[in-house]
């Protein structure tokens, strides 16, 4: 099967996550329908923009509960930028805010100083290569079962998800020696902070990996 | 590795092909669009940008057109600049396919649009371009210009950087209006003052004329991404050699 929902929630690089999961051979449904969303084979919830203002749409359009239902069942569901930060429990972006959840953890401020004290700039924009976080070994039966460590893909973000279990943590990458969740995944909810929509080949063939679960 | 430093070709686009000039003149024929962008996108771009020149306002709808075709072929980062006025404008471009707009000259006549934007659309999205030129012989003291160089705005080009980053800019797009075309390199001071005086990454461009001159505007310039156009466009340089240059000085990048 190579459905893919996309939410559409009303913010978001929509249109490039749906060129190139056509271009990967997904067919895609774009739809804001909690009925459809809670029945979709694999949901896609992109986002570029505001925790806070992420959370309130998903919720004003029921998306939320939607989302917790399919997660529930097992379908296959990536997060990717804002949308894998608002899989977590809350988000500290201008204040606090709910998330969804379904990993648990918060979304942190990437720190403004590197290990030394030195200014970091903010955001992280650009391409940074994927490492393995401590006390993991492999990215076997992942999303990223294929891609070689220090593959880099590309980035943009203020903010960066901290799952409480290490086990949630697949992927980081290193920003002023500071390791960032670059993806992470409990069971058949999965989330990158990075966009596979806009790291060329390498994140084409994430998004191929996800198609074919 | 960290953090990449990136490279980024630029396409100056009109009347839906890219051409290149020379100071902001006498422009050349340098290709399609879509099949520039794909080759640099094989060749290991990190990103593109394209500059939309197009005089006439009829023809503006074009670039939609072009950026549509591109984001459907091409899977990497797609900044657009040119004659964005309105929040409209950047809404119609983002659904296009652009992943970021470059704001220039409306940027000076309405910071405004800087903060609506980047409110609206978020930081990330939002490049504000600066076309700066050196005010004293001794290139220590820069103006911003707008309307493709013609117009002399008053404004220290240090402080507007400062002043745009405050406003949700999420990186500045540098040109030395002195260099542009002339191959002689980025002006370095230029990109210095400004890249050291804000938490933004910082885009130089302007003057590149061979691969050292990249490696200086990271090395010596402090910029965090390099862009060219006619070093690549007319065949003299891959992106590819351009990448393996700043790797061999110790800079990191994505090959």
């Amino acid at each position: 099967m190579n459905n893919v929902l996309l939410v559409d929630y009303g913010l978001g690089n929509l249109f490039n996550v749906k060129r190139a999961l056509e271009h990967c051979g997904a067919e895609v449904r774009v739809s804001a329908d909690p009925d459809e969303i809670g029945q979709a084979d694999k949901i896609l919830l992109p986002g570029v923009g505001a925790f806070a203002d992420g959370m309130r749409e998903i919720r004003r359009l029921g998306i939320d509960h939607a989302l917790r239902h399919a997660a529930a069942a097992g379908s296959p569901l990536l997060g990717i930028c804002l949308g894998m930060q608002m899989l977590l429990d809350e988000s500290e972006e201008y204040g606090s805010s709910e998330g969804l959840g379904l990993i648990s953890g918060k979304v942190a401020a990437i720190p403004q100083t590197d290990s030394d004290g030195q200014a970091l700039k903010i955001p992280h924009i650009g391409w940074n290569e994927l490492v393995m976080p401590e006390g993991r070994t492999c990215w076997t039966g992942s999303l990223l079962s294929t891609t070689a460590p220090g593959t880099a893909f590309y980035f943009v973000h203020s903010f960066m998800a901290q799952p409480s279990s290490p086990s949630h943590r697949v992927a980081d990458c290193h920003y002023g020696h500071h390791a960032v969740s670059a993806v992470i995944a409990r069971d058949n909810v999965m989330g990158c902070q990075f966009h596979p929509e806009k790291s060329g080949e390498a994140g084409l063939s994430i998004l191929r990996r996800f198609i074919a679960q | 590795m960290a953090l990449a430093k990136r490279i980024i070709p630029c396409l100056d686009v009109t009347a839906g092909r890219v051409v290149k000039g020379v100071n902001f003149e006498g422009l050349r024929d340098a290709g399609d669009p879509v099949d520039i962008a794909r080759r640099y996108n094989d060749e290991g771009a990190d990103e593109l940008t394209f500059l939309d020149i197009t005089a006439s306002s009829d023809d503006r709808d074009l670039i939609l057109h072009v950026i549509e075709s591109v984001a459907s072929q091409v899977f990497i980062p797609l900044t657009v600049g040119g004659g964005v006025r309105r929040v409209d404008d950047i809404r119609r471009l983002l659904n296009a396919g652009a992943d970021k707009v470059s704001i220039n000259t409306s940027a000076v006549t309405n910071p405004d649009l800087v903060r609506e934007a980047a409110d609206r659309f978020g930081s990330q999205c939002i490049v504000v371009a600066i076309d700066a030129k050196a005010v004293t012989p001794e290139n220590d003291r820069w103006e911003v210009f707008t309307h493709g160089g013609r117009n002399r705005t008053g404004l220290d080009a240090v402080e507007w950087a400062r002043k745009m980053q405050a406003y949700g800019a999420g990186e500045i797009l540098l040109t030395s209006m002195d260099r542009d075309g002339t191959k002689i390199g980025f002006n370095l001071s230029l990109t210095r003052a400004v890249s050291d005086a804000v938490d933004i990454p910082v885009i130089a461009s302007g003057g590149v004329g061979n691969l050292q001159h990249l490696v200086d505007g990271v090395q010596q310039g402090h910029a965090d991404a390099v862009l060219a156009a006619s070093i690549f466009h007319f065949g003299e340089y891959t992106v590819r050699e351009a990448k393996l240059a700043m790797q061999a000085a110790g800079i990191e990048v994505r090959l």
